[in-house]
Order: C-alpha cells, then structure tokens, then sequence
C-alpha cells in the first residue's frame, strides 16, 4: 500500500527524471548497446530496416499471446511454449495433407484450436494449484509437455496417427524427420499484399493480422473478463470476496494465451520456412519473453508498446551483436555467445527487479511513517 | 409488540463457542430501519464473532455454526455465506481495505457488478465477454458518491488515494448496491483524520434518514455517542447493557467495557523504582509492524522493575518490543544502560544480554519439529557459545549434550512443563507448556533484560498462573528488569510495577499498576485511531 503522501517522497524535477531513467533502465541499457554496435556491424540501414522489419512479422504476434496472463496476474508465461507445441503438431498435419499457401496456414490454425485448448486447460489447471510461482511452474510443465509431445511426434506419428508421406517421414518408417519443409507455404502470408519501398519489403498483411490482435487486446481489457483478469492479477483475494471466479479466470486467461501462442508460432514458422521438428519450439518461450522484457515489461505489467519496442531492440542486438562482436574481436562466435547470454541475463534481471520493487516498496512505508513523525514533531 | 410490527433486524439469543471456548453467550437485541446502533467492547469481547455470524462468513459455519436465530424482517433467515447476506440487503465495510489496488474508485465501487452493454461476441461466448458501460459506470458511482455526502475523485486510482479516502470508497461500494438495508461499519474511523472521520459521521447520519440502519463498531466512545441512537456495550461474550445514548456518557460506558465482576485490584506488590537507574531509554521510536504501527513513543525502563505495557489491539504495543528486537522495521533511538543499540539488528540486541519472548509462539518463538533440549538451549548456543565443548584449542566445538539435558531438566522442574521427555518435539506439547518453553529459552540466556509479549495468550487458567508467577520469580530473584506486552488489564495490574497504556500508536500514559482500572480505560480510548 502505498500514501497519498507519495509526492513527497520524490518532488524535484530531478528526482522525477531519475526515476524515469531507473525504472526504463533495461530499455535505456538495450538502446545504448544498440547505438553502439550498429555502426560497429557495418550494416547498411536498409539491411537492417529490412531485417527489423521481417523479425516484427514473424515475433510480435507470439510475444502478445503474453500480455492475457499477465494481466491476470500469473506473470511471464512459459507455458506459452505448449501453444508452439501444438501450431506445430497442426503444421506437420497439414503439410502431410498438402495443403499449401494460405489455405494451409488457416487450416493449420483451426487445427491447432483444440490441441492448444486442451493444452492450456492442463496448464491453467496446473498453475490454479501454484499459485503466487506461476512463472517457474510453466516452466517446468513446458519441458514436461516436451516429452509429451516428442512422444507423439517421433513414436505415435506414423503406427497410431496416419502420416501419409513419406517426405516427413524419418526413414525408419514413423516418426517425424527432424526438419519438416514449409516450402510450399514459405512466407504466403507474408507476400501476400506486401508493399515494397525502396529495398524495404512490408509484409501488410501480416501487420494486419498483428493490428486486429493488438485491437482485440485492447478491447478485451474493456471487457467484463478483461476488467475481472485486471481484478484478479491485482488482488486474488478482494477479486474473490467480490463473487468473481477467481479460479475460473486465471484458467480462461492461460487458454487464451495458448491458443494466441499457436496461432503466433504459425505464423513464425510460415515465416521461417521450415519446422525444426524438435527444437523450434524449445527456446522459443525464452526469446519471447526476453524480447517483452527487454521493451520494457515487468512481471505485473505490459503494454503493447512494451511488445514492439522490445521486438525492435532485441531483435536488432540479435541482428547486429555477431557482426559487432567480430568486429571489435575477430571472433563472430562472441556475439552468437553474447544473445544467449543476454536473454538469460535479461530475465534473471526482471526477476529480482521485481522482488527488489517490492521490497523498496515495503520499506517506504517505514519512511512515510519517519516522515509523518519528523512533521508532527515541527507542528508542535 | 404487537404481530404486524417487525424490526429491520432482531437477533435472539445467539450463542456461539469455539472449541468449546464460549464466546458468545445469549445476545439479543433489534435494530429498526433508519437507526444506528453503537457497538462497543474491549477487544474478545465478541463484537467481531458477533458481526461474523449477521454477516454469514465462511469461518462461523467452518466452527460448528452458531445457536439461536436471526432474523429479518420478522423471518428467520440462515445465511451460508457473505453473499447470502449481501443478497438480503446487509452490507459490511470491513476493517482490512478490500480495494484492487490499481483500479479507479469508480471501478471499485462497482466491482464485479459493472454496468454491461452485451455486443456481438458475448451473443457468441458469453455474457463475460460484455463490453463495459463506463458512462453508466460514472453515473452510477457518483450517486453513490452523493448518497454518501462526501466527494472523492471517482477518477483517482486507489493508491494514490489518501487512506481516509479509501475508507469512503469503501462506504461508497455498499451504498451502490440497491437493496442495502443494513450496514454494518468495523471501525471505519480508524484510519481517518478528525475532519474526515466528523463528516464520516454525517454521512453517517445522512444514511440513517434515508431509512438504513446502521451498526457502528468503533474504539472512539465520543463517537458512538455523537452519532447512535442506541449503545450496545459488550464484554466476555455478554451484552452488559443496551441503552440509548442520549442517557449515558463516555465515563459510564468505558467502566461497562473494562469493569470485570470482581474488581481483583493489584496485587498491592507495585513497588517504586523512580529512583533507579535507567535500563532502556527508547526516544522516538517509529516501527513499520502491520497493524500493530508506532508512532513516535518515548519510554524510560527503570533497572528491576516490571513494567506493562497494555492496550487494545492493533494499537501498536505489540510493534515496540518487536520493533526494538529489530524483528520490524523501525526508527529512532533505543539505549540501553546508556549505550547506543542499533534498530533492526536482532543479534545486538541479543548481544547486548536482551531477550524477548514472541507473541507468535509458533512462529518465532519455537523449533517446531525439534527437541525440548533444542529450543531452550539454541539462543544460548548460537548466542553465547554456551553449551559447547571445545578440542584442539577451539578448532572445533561439540555440543555439550550431558549440560543440555541437564539446564532442560532443570527448567522442566522449576516451570512445571508437561512432557514426555526433554527429548520430545515442541510442536506436540500444549499451548501453554509451548509458553513456558520459549519462557525457558528466554532464561536460559540469563538476560540482564527481557521483553515479554502476550505471554498468557490463548493458555488456560492454570497455566497462565504459574506463567506470571515464574516471571514475578525471575525478576525478583534474578533481578532481571522485565517489559511486559499483554491485552490482559488484570494480568498487568497483578505483576507489574508501572503500566503504560498505548493507544493510537503512542505512549498516552503511564500509571503506577494500583490505580483503577478505569483510569487505564480511559487511556486506551483516549487516542485510538
């Protein structure tokens, strides 16, 4: 809790700025090794502009099937991972029925509905059970589902599940080969009403599926179930004594995020070109929520401004930090070293952030008492 | 009265116990349309029980549910839980915010009841997916607002709210709902300046002509005489007397709350220590404990005294023992024998030969799941490397397990703790043998200075005795000087010296243990906030 008080804690213009500056400083960090190792990367601004642009199409729709459960208060969710999971599961279907282009995107998504839904309801589910440590849970869960899913796809894919052709077949007869070619969907989407200015290709209707999620997003936080997520996220309990279904919401809120995330990753993957069967949906929980920190995100809170500015710096440090690091090194391997080594670092930053905030505000209480004492002592 | 006239609300001989442990014995009273009553009582007097039951929360029927009936409107009703209640017009502010955080005061004083427009997709999936009416949403809360008769900023978020503020938000969400009839008010004055807490009252009284009736459960008397038409005067589970305000006064209610049957006066040992020399010199101590606050108390402790320290709960006495110890946050200065202590530095503390025995027995106070032997030796081990065999010139330290269950022994003896054995586990002995452990922890450190807090609490009659007497025994022969910390009046007037009564986070008095308990009444209420 805090006090009206507030204001005069931190008053001066000085004071304000600083603490813009501390609580934007991932932001602020990302912008200055970006600014540095552009020009050291030798990169021409189209190339980049051109790059930036094609990771935004194939990222920002993944990242903001984060914002649901945040609102809801469970914080970064890596569960999101099973909705990869089960866009892919879609994906290989639909490429063994050769379906290609969009129609093969579309159904890839229909398919993908009923997987991620039961997917997420075993994780909304779970996470119902572990509360207030949401984040490490989903986490685990998500490796748990890996085994779940390598099971059906290197094992039941082929015997149990009819997979006709043999091109995804590894050659032992079932079981799916490690790279599944979407060669015949490579970036339909994408092309598709595309626009391009000087070098630069715009992917339009990409960007417009993302504008319609990004305006869903925005409606729904007006919503009856928006505003319930908001209460519960805020406060489980007061949500709870005012009659809203607690359990309920937090388990809609992780079903919706799944289903987002499969959608996302069909359209990341339209976008890549290709399935790395066992390992496209493995880190890709982590980048995302990297990418959502590292624009400015917390654990309790994120906008979509925080989705794309943080797909633009992330991703820009991803496409500039090899080069850079050759640069200033010899060694191209630095900068491959160095983006593993910053999500990680990233997250674990959020991570105590967020305990340390809490903290700071607790111990505010205590000098919002002082003060009031020092003030009574001076009236009298 | 006659068959075609019914109160608003009449409860008729309620009763209810916990365990066994009767708290509520033979209530009665009515309540009609457009009156405020006034409860008052000492805190376990069993007002809160009291509003739990009207209220129907969940811990009344978890506890074998209550005796005798309730009724509205002249019908007997049995609610299940809190929503029953709200169903049937009772509303309740309680004292703990029940506010999101982070929503504006209109979202909160609509919370889970926001006016809805129904759209295409809620057509589709449900009524949850409705879009919200935040137009109607103002409306809606301003006429709250103005029912009340006190503005807020129905745009503000509550953080940035002013607590008093908070507290009308509060008010506010129950005036929103239609079919309120009833509410009930725990203590809403306590976190309000006097402006806010006076036009409180008004709105107060605005309800009232507008035919609701209110319950008003408040620590400040001048309050409940202000405003209700009737005061309800609770102690030990008994309603001592129900009388309109008008004819009684502040002096006449506070000796109806604290007045035991048989007034058992100090046990006339109060000895004089003004002369002594100053153990522990607190000056302006601040501590941050949630909901046990203190503000600014300066106190001396003389050398061998036994000094109380008494009033109601959530006024902050607990906070300064713990604040002392360095177990809350805290600020100011403590001294003690003329050296500077450090705050929030348990182990300086402990150095400096103070100990402190925990109101939270289980908490802080014990090793559940260890022996006997370990919890009342572990402080002395871990403190003053007592306890402990020494080789190879200090290299390495055993346990001295034959003197562990030795000082055990000794202390099972002289403190009368029901056990197996010194090797049994903690967490299966009684509450009250629990107490005379962590009293044995404490002497075991033999401290020049010990803060006792709630030593006597949820024990039972026996046990509580001997309690008392051993610390009356340690502080004589040992001559220990001793802060005791207890809600219990009468405890503190048997084996103190001083009393210093807290009330609204400060010192708002100290008086020898020998004056009436009445004086002491008085001082609890006199700064409550």
């Amino acid at each position: 809790m805090s006090f009206g008080t507030d204001e005069r804690l931190h008053k001066s213009l000085g004071s304000k700025l600083l603490n813009l500056i501390k609580e934007n400083s991932v932001p602020i960090m990302f912008i200055i090794i970006c600014a540095i190792s552009i020009p050291l990367s030798g990169f021409s601004i189209s190339y980049l502009i051109n790059e930036i642009i094609t990771r935004m199409g194939r990222n920002i729709f993944l990242i903001l099937s984060l914002l649901i459960p945040i609102m809801a208060g469970m914080g970064l969710n890596f569960g999101m991972t099973l909705g990869a999971m089960a866009g892919q599961i879609a994906l290989i279907f639909v490429s063994d029925w050769q379906i290609w282009g969009i129609p093969g995107i579309v159904l890839a998504m229909i398919v993908s509905i009923p997987i991620s839904i039961l997917l997420g309801l075993l994780c909304g589910k779970i996470l119902n059970n572990a509360k207030g440590r949401e984040m490490i849970t989903s986490y685990i869960i998500s490796f748990f589902t890996n085994g779940l899913y390598q099971l059906v796809v290197l094992y039941m894919m082929g015997p149990i599940i009819p997979i006709a052709h043999s091109s995804i077949k590894l050659p032992r007869g079932y079981g799916i080969r490690n790279t599944v070619s979407l060669l015949n969907m490579r970036q339909s989407l994408d092309n598709l009403l595309a626009v391009k200015i000087g070098t630069v290709k715009i992917p339009v209707l990409t960007f417009l599926i993302i504008g319609l999620l990004c305006l869903f997003i925005i409606w729904f936080r007006k919503t009856k179930l928006g505003q319930d997520m908001r209460a519960v996220g805020q406060d489980m309990n007061v949500a709870r004594d005012a009659g809203i279904k607690v359990e309920r919401t937090r388990l809609i809120s992780i079903v919706m995020s799944t289903v987002l995330a499969s959608f996302g990753m069909i359209i990341y993957l339209q976008n890549m070109g290709n399935i790395a069967t066992y390992s496209s949906h493995s880190q890709i929980g982590m980048f995302c929520i990297a990418a959502l920190l590292v624009g400015g995100a917390s654990v309790d809170k994120a906008t979509i401004g925080n989705v794309f500015l943080g797909v633009i710096l992330f991703h820009t440090m991803f496409i500039v930090a090899p080069s850079a690091g050759a640069a200033i090194t010899g060694d191209s391997m630095i900068g491959e070293y160095f983006r593993v080594f910053v999500s990680y670092g990233v997250i674990t930053i959020a991570l105590i952030m967020y305990e340390t905030k809490k903290r700071k505000m607790k111990s505010r209480e205590g000098k919002l008492l002082e003060l009031a004492q020092r003030e009574e002592e001076k009236a009298n | 009265m006659t068959n075609n006239y019914n109160p608003l609300l009449e409860m008729r001989n309620i009763r209810k116990d916990f365990f066994g442990n009767q708290v509520l014995t033979d209530i009665n009273f009515t309540l009609n349309s457009g009156e405020i009553l006034g409860l008052v009582g000492e805190n376990g007097a069993g007002k809160s029980t009291l509003m739990k039951i009207l209220f129907g929360m969940d811990i009344i029927k978890e506890t074998g549910g209550y005796d005798g009936d309730v009724l509205i409107d002249g019908k007997k009703v049995e609610f299940n839980t809190p929503f029953d209640a709200l169903e049937a017009g009772i509303g309740m502010v309680h004292q703990e915010f029940s506010l999101i955080p982070g929503f504006t005061v209109s979202e909160n004083i609509l919370l889970n009841r926001e006016p809805k427009n129904p759209n295409f997709a809620s057509e589709l999936f449900g009524d949850r997916l409705d879009t919200l009416d935040y137009d109607q949403m103002e409306a809606r809360a301003e006429a709250a607002i103005d029912k009340m008769g006190f503005s807020i900023d129905r745009k503000m978020i509550i953080t940035n709210l002013p607590v008093g503020h908070r507290q009308f938000t509060e008010i506010a969400r129950e005036l929103s709902k239609e079919q309120l009839k009833l509410l009930i008010l725990d203590e809403p004055t306590a976190v309000l300046t006097e402006k806010e807490a006076e036009t409180l009252l008004q709105s107060i009284r605005n309800m009232a002509q507008n035919g609701i009736a209110v319950i008003f459960i408040t620590h400040r008397l001048h309050e409940v005489l202000d405003v209700c038409d009737n005061v309800l005067v609770m102690r030990d589970g008994y309603v001592v007397k129900n009388v309109p305000a008008k004819e009684t006064n502040v002096a006449e209610v506070t000796k109806m709350m604290v007045g035991r049957q048989v007034d058992t006066a100090a046990s006339g040992s109060a000895r004089d220590f003004s002369n002594s020399r100053n153990a522990m010199t607190i000056k302006k101590l601040w501590v941050d404990m949630p909901g046990e606050t203190v503000r600014n108390v300066s106190l001396v402790v003389k050398e061998g005294e036994i000094l109380g320290i008494g009033g109601l709960a959530g006024q902050g006495k607990l906070g300064i023992p713990n604040g002392v110890m360095g177990l809350y946050d805290a600020g100011g200065e403590v001294e003690f024998y003329d050296e500077p202590i450090p705050l929030n530095n348990p182990r300086k503390c402990l150095d400096a030969s103070i100990a402190f025995v925990s109101e939270d027995r289980r908490g802080v106070g014990l090793l559940l799941d260890e022996s006997l032997e370990w919890n009342i030796v572990f402080p002395a081990m871990q403190v003053q490397n007592r306890f402990l065999k020494k080789y190879l010139s200090g290299w390495i330290t055993w346990r001295d397990e034959k003197s562990i269950t030795n000082i055990t022994n000794h202390y099972i003896e002289k403190l009368a703790i029901k056990c197996t054995s010194s090797k049994q586990k903690s967490r299966e002995l009684s509450g009250g043998n629990q107490q005379k452990v962590c009293l044995a922890k404490a002497f075991s450190l033999n401290p020049k200075f010990l803060f006792v807090s709630e030593p006597t609490r949820g024990i039972d009659v026996g046990a509580k005795a001997l309690v008392l007497d051993a610390l009356k025994k340690f502080n004589r022969e040992n001559g220990v000087t001793i802060v005791m910390i207890s809600s219990e009046l009468e405890e503190l007037r048997q084996i103190c010296d001083r009393i210093a009564i807290v009330s609204g986070g400060k010192i708002a008095g100290i008086l020898p243990a020998e004056e009436p308990s009445e004086a002491f009444g008085m001082l609890m209420v006199s700064q409550v906030k």
